[in-house]
Order: structure tokens, then C-alpha cells, then sequence
């Protein structure tokens, strides 16, 4: 063991991963495509690999040439990050078989929960609640009428393959089925090449919270959890830890359902167990877990002062989990906001271009985790995502009001960026009061779409509440 | 003879097809009007319709299937001389 860590991907998470290297004293280095020989990461990291050109499939999914790149610069490890071959079973496992150290769960591990309907069947066996649904893939449409008596409608068609929101149709009634479930069959085919789909209740006023966890393969804790219901098209946009829906009693029932999961299964890495939570009747359910490192991270670091990255380097690395449950305490409030070049006022058109000017917030309780710099242009190839905005304060209010201040003094010429959105959703009373649930945001937006056109010189006010 | 040389609105990767298996959108004699599609631009995970932009016959179609393209780049070059005949 030379301590020499590949990380197989890009963006602030790259940057992200070379410092969690740098501070275990290790090696970084980064692969990267002809599209990102500018990149922060590669200018960070110790070494640089091009590993071929800027599509993703050529490069950053490209399985052989990560190898080949691992072995050619000794790489001891390999971390996947987020996204790309972070849940890839095979590229973990082809990881392993190369003598190199995969920093994720094993790839048994890896299809197992990524197949959704089989990591309902483990979570059920595991004791963990999970939405009522079918208790397997559905084929024909008579087992599926035949299920959807039982579970009722509204429905969710959900491809057991998918993920990240991709694969999902909604049926509200047995026509809506009928018509539905063939298409969504073909659908998952195209997509995941799996047809194979299954169906869950609807929950149409359902928050989104997820529970951090940490395991060795013997032991688990959880690090609370995070709120992110705040979403568009089915992708996070502001997120935030705890969660201002949750009662002690509740977290407590939420985390610890959380860790027997990952017990029951050995897992033994970084995951995220993502649950729906009705506030109405205070149930939640599993609904899928995440095998990998997430993008909003950093809001439970922020409240734990635990680095969530450092320690699955080092479990990866045999070190076994240093922390117990009891050393991990909760302090204050943390939000995330996504900022990505896409211009809200154009219908989230993506607008890459050149970093012509660039002025961080800074001062108590910012945190910046980015790819951005001045006079970096920014490759169309990949995601929007350019950099994530954290704060930090004692109570939620006053992380509110941090976060506004931080979006003020922020200052970025050169393309438009979802910063803006973010300034108006914090002067929003719902937003404000955490009143807010997966549909919200879409309605918001929607809301200030049509203000905007009704009166563009006129000066904007709504809110969730008159919305919905 | 009239020409429309059509170029990338903004950067991205372009598709000639509406999927891998697809026939391309347009193909060198086809005609197009405005609006007719005539390919697509990947840009940051997005796929916009590119339409064309005078009605004609397609004379050459410069920009290859999974090409990245730069603003400005040629996609196609549209023969607009026969226009309203």
C-alpha cells in the first residue's frame, strides 16, 4: 500500500475527494477527459490522467480505460464519487478483481440495493417500513389491477432498474394503468435494459428525507438525516440538515430504522437510506438507498463535524469505523444551495460559458465546495452543477438569513446560474417556516413563471401556501 | 443558387438520429421547412431540438452523428433557392 488514490470522476467532487486525500496524506489522482485538462481537480491533484474524449461514455464510463489508467499510475484505490460508476456493479467489482481497493460497498452489495424492488424485499426483511406497493416486479396487467385493488390509486409505475427520478410514471386510475404500464415496461427496456417494473402507492404530499449512515461491515451508525424535498423534476435543488419535520422521537425511530438496515446487510461504506415521511400521519417509508457518496453531504458535516469522505476513505481502507453511535452529537442548522448554470427565468436552459468574474461569500458559517474559477470556461458535456453553497448557523432562522447573506455578497459574471432562484426562495414564508413537501417547488416555480410574465416590471410576491 | 449555412445555436455534442437505432432527422435531398428538426444539441444533459432555419432542400450536412460542436460551428447547408417555386 502506497497510499495512491485514483478518483474516478470530476467536477467539485474530484476537488472534493483530492482534499480528503491530502489531509490522509495520500496521493491524488484524477482521471479525466479531453474536455477537462482545465479542470480544478486536475490542477489540484498530485497527478493527471486523460483517459479519453469529453462524452462521458468515452471517458468517465468508460470502464477499460479507468483500469488501465488505475494500473498504468499504481492507484491503490479507487473512489467513484457521485454519478458516472459510482453505482456500478461491474466497475467495482472489475475494481477488486485488479488488486486495487473499490471505496464503495462490495458489487454484491451494489446490485442488491440497486435494484429497487429487491432492496424493498431487504428492507421489509430488515423490519424497515416501505411504501405499499407490489411486493415484486409486476408482468401483466391483470397482477398489476390485481395489486392496485389492494394498494389503491394514485400509483407510481417505478422501472426496478432506475434511479435518480428516471423511470417513473404515475397511474391515477385503471385506465391510466392500462395505458401506462406498457409504456413504462418499454421505457425501463430502453433505458436500463431491465423491463422489469413494479408499483407503489403515490404519496402525493410526501416529504423527502434521507438518513446518512456510516458502516464497517459489522457495525453501523447513522449521522441523522437530511431534508431535501425541495426539488425539481425529481432533482434535489436546496437541501438541508435536520429536518425541520421531524419530532426527537421521530428522528430516533427514522435513523435507528436506518442502521438496522445496514446491519442486516453488512454493508460496510458510506450510504444514504432515502425515506418518504407524511407529515399528516407521521409514517415514513424506505424507498431506495444510495450506495455512494452524496452531492448534499455537506450538510451533515456541517452539523456533526464529521468528514463524511475521510471516513469512508479509511473504512475502505480496512480501518475499521472509529466512531460510535454516541460520539456522534448534532449541532445547529446547515442548508445546501445547488447552484447550476441554468438560467431560471429561461425555462432551466442550460447556459455554459466563460468564468469572467467570480467573488465568493465568505465570513462564519460559508462553506464553498466547486469546480469554478476565474476564467475557467466551463465544457457543455456535462452536468450544470457548477458549485454548492453551504452555511452554517445555530438555529434554522439564523442559517436562513446567513444564506441570504451569503447569496448577496456572492458575484459571478460570465453566465447566469441558479443563484438567484435560491435569494427568492428564502424571502418565501413557506420556505421559511419549513411548510413544504416534494411537490412544492415545481408549483412555486410555476407560480413565479406566471407572475413574472402577468407583470414584469411589477414587484414579485408568492409563496407556496397561496399556491397550493 | 441561394445557400442557408446553418450553424450551432451553442456548444454541445450533436445527433444527427432522434435515437441510436433511428434514420437520421434530415439526409442530404431532404426537404425542410422552418421549424423541421433537424437534429439535436446535447448541452449539460439537456437535449434541445435544433430546427432549421429556412425552408429548402438539405444540399450538405456538415456536422457528423455524436460531433461536439462549438457555437458557430456548420451543421448543415440548406439550398434555399427553390423556395416558394
Amino acid at each position: 500500500m502506497n497510499g495512491r488514490l485514483l478518483i474516478a470522476n470530476r467536477g467539485e467532487i474530484a476537488v472534493r475527494i483530492v482534499r480528503a486525500a491530502h489531509e490522509l496524506g495520500l496521493t491524488s489522482i484524477v482521471v479525466h477527459s479531453e474536455a477537462d485538462t482545465e479542470s480544478l481537480a486536475v490542477q489540484l491533484a498530485d497527478e493527471a490522467v486523460c483517459i479519453g474524449p469529453a462524452q462521458a461514455a468515452k471517458s468517465y464510463l468508460n470502464i477499460d480505460a479507468i483500469l488501465t489508467a488505475a494500473r498504468d499510475s499504481h492507484a491503490d484505490a479507487v473512489h467513484p464519487g457521485y454519478g458516472f460508476l459510482s453505482e456500478n456493479a461491474e466497475f467495482a467489482r472489475r475494481v477488486e478483481a485488479a488488486g486495487m481497493v473499490f471505496v464503495g460497498p462490495d458489487a454484491g452489495l451494489i446490485e442488491r440495493m440497486g435494484n429497487k424492488s429487491e432492496a424493498r424485499a431487504t428492507a421489509m426483511a430488515a423490519g424497515v417500513p416501505v411504501v405499499p406497493g407490489s411486493p415484486g416486479p409486476v408482468v401483466g396487467i391483470d397482477e398489476a389491477t390485481s395489486v392496485a385493488g389492494d394498494v389503491g390509486y394514485p400509483l407510481l409505475i417505478k422501472a426496478a432498474a432506475g434511479g435518480g427520478g428516471r423511470g417513473i410514471r404515475t397511474a391515477r386510475n385503471e385506465s391510466e394503468l392500462r395505458e401506462q404500464l406498457p409504456l413504462a415496461q418499454a421505457e425501463a427496456r430502453a433505458a436500463f435494459g431491465d423491463d422489469s417494473v413494479y408499483l407503489e402507492r403515490y404519496i402525493e404530499r410526501a416529504r423527502h428525507i434521507e438518513v446518512q449512515i456510516l458502516a464497517d461491515g459489522e457495525r453501523a451508525v447513522h449521522l441523522f438525516e437530511r431534508e431535501c424535498s425541495l426539488q425539481r423534476r425529481r432533482q434535489k435543488v436546496f437541501e438541508e440538515a435536520p429536518s425541520p419535520a421531524l419530532s426527537e422521537q421521530a428522528r430516533q425511530q427514522l435513523c435507528e430504522s436506518a442502521v438496522a438496515l445496514a446491519e442486516h446487510v453488512g454493508y460496510r461504506a458510506a450510504g444514504t437510506l432515502e425515506y418518504l415521511y407524511d407529515d399528516d400521519s407521521g409514517e415514513f417509508f424506505f424507498i431506495e438507498m444510495n450506495t455512494r457518496i452524496q452531492v448534499e453531504h455537506p450538510v451533515t458535516e456541517m452539523i456533526t463535524g464529521i468528514d463524511l469522505v475521510r471516513e469512508m476513505i479509511r473504512i475502505a481502507l480496512g480501518q475499521g469505523l472509529s466512531l460510535q453511535q454516541a460520539d456522534i452529537q448534532r449541532r445547529g442548522w446547515a442548508v445546501e444551495m445547488r447552484l447550476n448554470a441554468e438560467d431560471p427565468d429561461k425555462g432551466f436552459f442550460p447556459s455554459p460559458g466563460r468564468v469572467e468574474k467570480l467573488i465568493w461569500p465568505t465570513g462564519p458559517g460559508i462553506r464553498i465546495d466547486s469546480l469554478l474559477y476565474e476564467g475557467y470556461r466551463m465544457p457543455p458535456y456535462y452536468d450544470s452543477m457548477v458549485a454548492k453553497l453551504i452555511v452554517w448557523d445555530e438555529t434554522r432562522e439564523a442559517a436562513l438569513k446567513r444564506a441570504a447573506r451569503a447569496l448577496d455578497e456572492f458575484c459571478l459574471e460570465g453566465f447566469t446560474t441558479t443563484a438567484g432562484l435560491h435569494r427568492r426562495l428564502l424571502d418565501d414564508p413557506a420556505i421559511q417556516r419549513g411548510d413544504f413537501h416534494t411537490g412544492s417547488l415545481e408549483v412555486w416555480l410555476e407560480t413565479q413563471s406566471q407572475a413574472l410574465s402577468q407583470a414584469q416590471s411589477q414587484p414579485r410576491s408568492s409563496s407556496v401556501e397561496e399556491a397550493s | 443558387m441561394s445557400q442557408h449555412i446553418q450553424q450551432a445555436p451553442f456548444p454541445g455534442v450533436f445527433y444527427r438520429r432522434p435515437s441510436p437505432d433511428a434514420d437520421p432527422f434530415v439526409e442530404p435531398g431532404s426537404s425542410v421547412d422552418v421549424n423541421t428538426t433537424i437534429g439535436l444539441l446535447e448541452v449539460m444533459k439537456q437535449f434541445v431540438e435544433v430546427k432549421a432555419e429556412a425552408a429548402g432542400k438539405v444540399q450538405e450536412v456538415r456536422a457528423d452523428d455524436e460531433q461536439v460542436l462549438e457555437a458557430g460551428d456548420d451543421i448543415l447547408v440548406i439550398d434555399t433557392s427553390g423556395e416558394g417555386a
